[in-house]
């Protein structure tokens, strides 16, 4: 790792104000993804500021509509969230898989989806649901929010304050994960959301994507085999070790059939 | 940049001047000494550095030591009592929980925080919850036996 300066944010403003008046500056959640990505050196940061500690970013609170969750919240409070759990059962069950518990205790939602990793579980919940976050300067819907690989609509000196997730019909999450890292190789989060049916999934693209004729052929007929027979193209999907373009083509008819199965 | 961290380690106060990118890992092993928590994959995969953070089991190499500045760090050291192995550590010798006892430490610093939560955890549980804890020679098999064990001598 090259060595960095280390500031410690009192506050979201403080934070925002020192990453705003230095492009090389980066700001430091939970630090599940950011650290091992400066171990591997492929960040070079001048200044981490770290937001871990500012008071108040951690809340959940539920309401009418839905829950709105601090971004500082660990991914453990949200997976043992009674509220969560009664609220939008799919997402204290999405965040129960993330990772291991030791990731649980340390990563956070504000963590995740800044930093947009194509793999992560979060950005699937957030477009599945029709979430909106919430930053120090205004709030963006999760559809314009991920735009692309570890790329989202946040500018340089903008912080993520808290999401709100939207009430839903049946809803679940399933993914095949990377045995290792738990990682979603394909996730896909479907939904009977707000706004209509929603089918988001991740792992599979460079960024989080919804399925329209997934959606439509649900909004008809909300059963697995409503999905079953609907292929994604492999067109531009991601290729690893772990699995080929094709394979996760595959997945994403494999694990919406799940999903829709265990939304029931 | 260097940067003065001060923890309570075992519940003994401690401080030392160390690099901004130091990890907590580093910082125990190098500077405190407490080669216990060990380094394995270094990919926050395996879990051999798990060590408590504010009574939470977290990925020593995964944190950097001046984000822990003022908790209260639990590492394998502090488990036993004097030259009494913990019930949990008894339990892994009693049900030969380890080979070569590289993954020991973060197996049963896991373990413990598994159990805190749950204090009866079923087989299945405790599978699970190991998901962040790599073992290259058991096959696992004993040492979700010696959870199991270690789990009901704590229940008394």
């Amino acid at each position: 790792m090259y060595n960095f300066e280390y500031k410690k944010a009192g506050s979201v403003d403080e934070a925002a104000g020192i990453v705003g008046a230095d492009d090389e500056a980066k700001l430091l959640a939970g630090g599940m993804t950011y650290i091992p990505t400066l171990k591997q050196r492929l960040a070079a940061p001048t200044t981490v500021v770290d937001i871990g500690g500012i008071g108040g970013l951690d809340g959940i609170a539920v309401d009418g509509n839905g829950v709105t969750i601090g971004a500082m919240a660990r991914h453990a409070a949200v997976a043992a969230s009674t509220d969560v759990a009664a609220a939008i059962p799919a997402l204290a069950d999405l965040a129960s898989h993330i990772g291991d518990p030791q990731v649980r205790n340390r990563g956070t939602l504000g963590g995740s989806v800044a930093n947009n990793d194509p793999a992560a579980d979060y950005p699937a919940a957030l477009v599945g649901l029709g979430a909106t976050v919430q930053t120090n300067k205004r709030t963006i819907a999760a559809d314009e929010f991920f735009t692309g690989l570890f790329e989202t609509a946040l500018g340089q000196d903008e912080v993520v304050t808290s999401v709100s997730f939207p009430r839903a019909g049946k809803a679940a999450y399933m993914k095949f994960p990377n045995p290792a890292s738990r990682y979603a190789i394909v996730g896909v989060f479907a939904a009977q959301a707000a706004d209509g049916v929603r089918v988001a999934v991740t792992g599979a693209g460079p960024c989080v994507f919804r399925v329209g004729e997934m959606e439509a052929a649900l909004a008809a007929n909300w059963s697995a085999d409503s999905v079953a027979n609907i292929k994604v193209s492999a067109d531009g999907m991601n290729e690893d070790i772990h699995a080929s373009a094709e394979y996760r083509a595959h997945l994403v008819t494999v694990m919406a059939k799940r999903a829709v199965a265990k939304a029931g | 940049m260097t940067v003065s961290v001060s923890l309570t380690v075992n519940g003994e106060a401690v401080s030392a001047d160390v690099e901004s990118r130091t990890l907590l890992v580093q910082m125990l092993r190098e500077n405190l000494g407490l080669t216990g928590t060990h380094v394995g994959c270094d990919t926050s995969q395996c879990g051999a550095c798990v060590v408590h953070v504010n009574g939470d089991s977290v990925k020593a190499c995964t944190l950097l030591a001046v984000q822990a500045e003022g908790a209260d760090i639990k590492t394998i050291e502090g488990v036993a009592d004097g030259d009494t192995l913990h019930p949990m550590q008894q339990a892994f010798h009693e049900n030969h929980g380890l080979q070569c006892g590289f993954c020991t430490p973060g197996m049963i610093m896991s373990a413990l925080d598994l159990v805190k939560n749950n204090p009866a955890p079923s087989e299945k549980e405790i599978r699970e919850w190991l998901e962040g804890n790599l073992c290259r020679c058991t096959g696992y098999h004993n040492i979700v036996k010696s959870i199991d064990a270690g789990a009901a001598a704590m229940r008394g």
